[in-house]
């Protein structure tokens, strides 16, 4: 059976899976962007406590592997009466490993915001709240736009491990038509190019417009 | 915490303990494979064949985009379809190697950019084959630059290997995932796991950054 006999008899599983792959990208996009916004501020706090948990959150996310922290939150949290189930579990893992990586670029996009626009918003008398909302976060988000690009392939390639605690995303339909059918071939190969087709026609095309669109915003276009 | 249980930890630890010593050892030879493989993509990317270097660039993108877990099933389920049998730690190894070598190409692929033109020129002034070129003028000196970014990825690497669990690896998550389902305990193996998985990363990181300090300064590099 060639590929295109495999695509055309198995389209609607590798399409539910590719969905349930989408979903999973998304909520863990949306969750991993909050944690890094919140533990990049937090790393950079001037009270001890709130830099030193926000330091441990990233070294331990970032020291242990994904699939750890995914069987720790699957396997080990119900035991402690927090029971989640497969889907958030799948997502939750996931986006709480990317925020820690984003975290750093968070903290980094901060940082390299030119002093005197820290000093010009002192200036002007803005409370410190309103001096990061308004000042400084737009422009640490302009500068760190592109390595999010990157940690947001990674992202889609990490959901694939939601599979393992059998989430029916893409990875885990096309393990089910394999040991179904032995089309080892046909089944990894298609899975192989639709993640492909993801990241390199859907998410990051979106990081570029996205890097345009703020950059324009920014009137640095 | 409550229903940790020391005895039982103790009595899994040695069990663990071989297992991170098949972990380190996937990360290893995964990690050599690595090295080697993806300096050949990054020469290769940088050769004057226009056809060469557009597959090589196309198939790097490829692997980066894809995820390593489809990877290493791609490896050990289509090879017997061909009549290739490759054993879980042979396709794992391959897996891991292929993945970080394109990861590695880029690094190396940085590091190579940053020579400056005249080094180039004075080679090929020199009446250096190409081979010659790269061996004694152009790696020695893109190394440096590339340190931090190949120190990188061997904990990467390490952390990376989980994965072959999948295919029967008998490394830590394997392991730990065998003992949870024998005792029925999960709380102990996969929180240890966790924890020597902390306890090499952490140090080894930090042990990375001294040596890329250290031979940048031999080098006479800042």
């Amino acid at each position: 059976m060639n590929i295109f006999d495999f695509v055309i008899q198995y389209w609607p599983r590798l399409l539910a899976g590719s969905g349930m792959t989408v979903a999973q990208f998304f909520l863990a996009a949306i969750l991993g962007v909050t944690i890094a916004l919140m533990m990049g501020l937090m790393k950079l706090s001037s009270n001890k406590l709130i830099r030193g948990s926000a330091v441990t959150y990233i070294e331990i996310f970032r020291g242990t592997s994904l699939l750890v922290q995914l069987y720790w939150i699957f396997f080990v949290l119900p035991l402690f009466g927090v029971t989640i189930d497969k889907f958030t579990a799948g997502y939750v893992a996931v986006g709480m490993n990317i925020g820690a990586y984003g975290a750093e670029l968070v903290r980094g996009g901060i940082l390299s915001v030119p002093k005197g626009q820290w000093e010009a918003a002192l200036a002007i008398n803005m409370s410190p709240a309103q001096r990061m909302q308004r000042i400084i976060l737009p422009q640490a988000l302009v500068n760190m736009l592109p390595p999010w690009g990157n940690l947001m392939i990674e992202l889609l390639k990490g959901t694939a491990l939601v599979s393992l605690i059998s989430v029916a995303d893409l990875m885990f339909e096309t393990k089910q038509i394999n040991s179904s059918t032995f089309l080892s071939a046909q089944a990894f190969g298609a899975a192989l190019v639709i993640y492909y087709i993801l990241a390199r026609f859907m998410v990051t095309p979106f990081m570029r417009w996205l890097e345009g669109y703020m950059a324009r915003k920014m009137g640095r276009a | 915490m409550f229903d940790w249980k020391w005895e039982f930890a103790w009595e899994i630890l040695p069990r663990l303990v071989t297992a991170t010593g098949n972990t380190l050892l996937a990360a290893g030879a995964g990690y050599a494979i690595a090295l080697v493989l993806g300096l050949a993509l990054a020469i290769a990317q940088r050769s004057p064949y226009r056809g060469l270097t557009f597959v090589v660039r196309e198939f790097v993108e490829f692997i980066r985009s894809t995820p390593l877990l489809l990877q290493i099933f791609f490896i050990f389920y289509v090879g017997p379809q061909f009549g290739i049998r490759l054993s879980p730690w042979m396709s794992g190894m391959i897996a891991i190697g292929l993945h970080y070598s394109c990861y590695l190409s880029e690094v190396y692929r940085g590091g190579i950019d940053s020579v400056p033109k005249g080094q180039w020129e004075a080679a090929i002034a020199l009446n250096m084959t190409t081979v010659q070129k790269y061996r004694r003028v152009i790696i020695p000196q893109a190394i440096p630059s590339a340190l931090s970014g190949m120190g990188n990825y061997l904990v990467g690497i390490f952390k990376d290997t989980p994965m072959l669990s999948v295919i029967g690896v008998a490394e830590l998550i394997h392991t730990a995932n065998a003992i949870g389902s024998e005792h029925y305990r999960f709380l102990e193996p996969f929180t240890m796991v966790g924890i020597i998985f902390l306890a090499i990363s952490l140090p080894a990181a930090g042990l990375i950054r001294l040596v890329e300090g250290r031979v940048r300064r031999k080098l006479g590099l800042k």
